[in-house]
């Protein structure tokens, strides 16, 4: 009998993961969770620490404190049998070159437990790919394919992909984000997707992660996120951050004598002291990409919106 | 009917999704009792997230566009009125303020706009 306890629904936990390289934090305090049959967008800017929390998820890193769980063991002790349960591909997309890609599938057959070669060919075959083809004439996008088909042979239940859009061209985007949201339909398979692709995130994620600096400052449903940002045009002359601080402010860009600032839960407070500082308001519409940019642009101006674990 | 999603624009893609069946029920184009594909179907069709098409059919369920059968799927639900008489007035004067300030800007008078809405209420008869 199999009894259904919290690390049965969350596939990914962190608590207070931090890891520091010599004096600098990459990665500070991270409370992290990720819920069985979500699409989890990872977002940041490059040096933000997605890839060094992937990992520390992994084992591949040990943390400076805190810890992490995946699949409700340790990271720093995971087995192999568990590790045969998560996929993962790396930023890059290595493949030995010498290899043809029906190779590729024979070296992942004979190299894992369980492998499913339908998988691996419906995989390829979206890519568009030759499987008597030799990965060093590949383009990037087609290794890409080879990469994830042999990773989504294995039958994982958690798939890891470190910035796999990296790169590619529009055709193998495509099939990118075919293959997840196919992966993900039966609402068992979880996926952490780093990208720097806002638009394909917003197709194929429910919720979204953004660190800045080593921090998670937004850990929410996709919608929630775009529901929860509210943007902006302020009229005055004087930048307004120069005499008002505002709570939950995310970001202000300067639009000439205007202003275009973002606020994360707009309090009545936060609307008061934007009414006394402009000379004119208008509310601006707030979309995925001006929304995550507004957190990317902003440096350490301390306010955020973290959710914590629950949905 | 044919749906279409851009990500990127200042609606959510559920709504997206939402907006269109709805349009396609009112002009006529999903007619009462038409099945509506399944999530998965949708989903893959539209290269989005399920549980994105499953928020958009559920908002449509309880609003009445759509009825679900259990273990059939979603279907186009017989019209019945969700909303107060209050509601549907102020959703109607939202979608009409927004067609005059448009008629307004592109410099039409008020009975050419008039006789616009008048043809489009002919078209739909």
């Amino acid at each position: 009998m199999r009894v259904e306890h919290v690390t049965d629904t969350l596939v990914i936990r962190t608590k207070r993961l931090t890891r520091y390289f010599g004096h600098r934090a990459v990665v500070r305090d991270l409370d992290f969770s990720v819920r069985r049959g979500s699409v989890v967008g990872l977002l940041g800017l490059n040096g933000a620490g997605k890839t060094t929390t992937i990992r520390m998820l992994l084992g591949f890193l040990d943390p400076t404190r805190g810890e992490s769980e995946v699949l409700g063991i340790d990271s720093r002790h995971l087995t192999p049998e568990t590790r045969c349960r998560i996929g993962h591909t790396t930023e890059g997309h290595f493949l030995y070159p010498w290899m043809r890609v029906r190779d590729c599938e024979r070296f992942g057959r004979q190299t894992h437990a369980s492998w499913d070669g339908n998988l691996f060919d419906q995989a390829v075959r979206r890519f568009g790919i030759d499987t008597e083809a030799k990965v060093s004439w590949l383009s990037r996008g087609q290794r890409a394919g080879v990469s994830l088909a042999s990773t989504l042979a294995t039958e994982p239940e958690l798939l890891i992909l470190d910035d796999p859009a990296l790169g590619l061209d529009p055709v193998s985007r495509r099939a990118l984000n075919e293959t997840i949201v196919e992966f993900s339909e039966s609402g068992n398979c979880t996926v952490l997707l780093s990208s720097h692709l806002l638009d394909d995130v917003e197709r194929v994620a429910d919720r979204v992660a953004l660190m800045v600096d080593g921090r998670m400052l937004v850990d929410s449903t996709l919608d929630d996120f775009l529901q929860r940002v509210g943007a902006w045009i302020v009229h005055c002359e004087q930048n307004p951050l120069s005499q008002h601080s505002i709570p939950g402010l995310v970001h202000c860009r300067s639009l000439g004598n205007r202003w275009h600032i973002t606020i994360a839960d707009p309090s009545t407070e936060a609307m008061d002291t934007l009414e006394t500082l402009a000379e004119r308001l208008e509310p601006a519409d707030v979309n995925f990409e001006e929304a995550v940019l507004a957190y990317l642009s902003r440096s350490r101006v301390g306010h955020s919106f973290y959710t914590g674990t629950e949905s | 009917m044919q749906i279409r999603v851009i990500p990127g624009s200042s609606a959510a893609i559920y709504r997206q999704i939402a907006d269109q069946v709805r349009r396609a029920v009112v002009s006529g184009e999903l007619s009462i009792g038409d099945a509506m594909p399944s999530v998965r179907v949708l989903a893959k069709e539209l290269v989005v997230n399920p549980n994105t098409v499953a928020k958009a059919y559920a908002e449509l369920i309880r609003d009445g566009v759509l009825e679900s059968q259990p273990g059939r799927g979603a279907f186009v639900a017989k019209r019945r009125n969700v909303f107060t008489r209050a509601e549907r007035t102020r959703r109607l004067d939202e979608a009409l303020d927004a067609a005059v300030s448009a008629g307004l800007v592109l410099d039409f008078t008020s009975d050419e706009i008039l006789a616009r809405m008048q043809a489009k209420l002919e078209e739909l008869k």
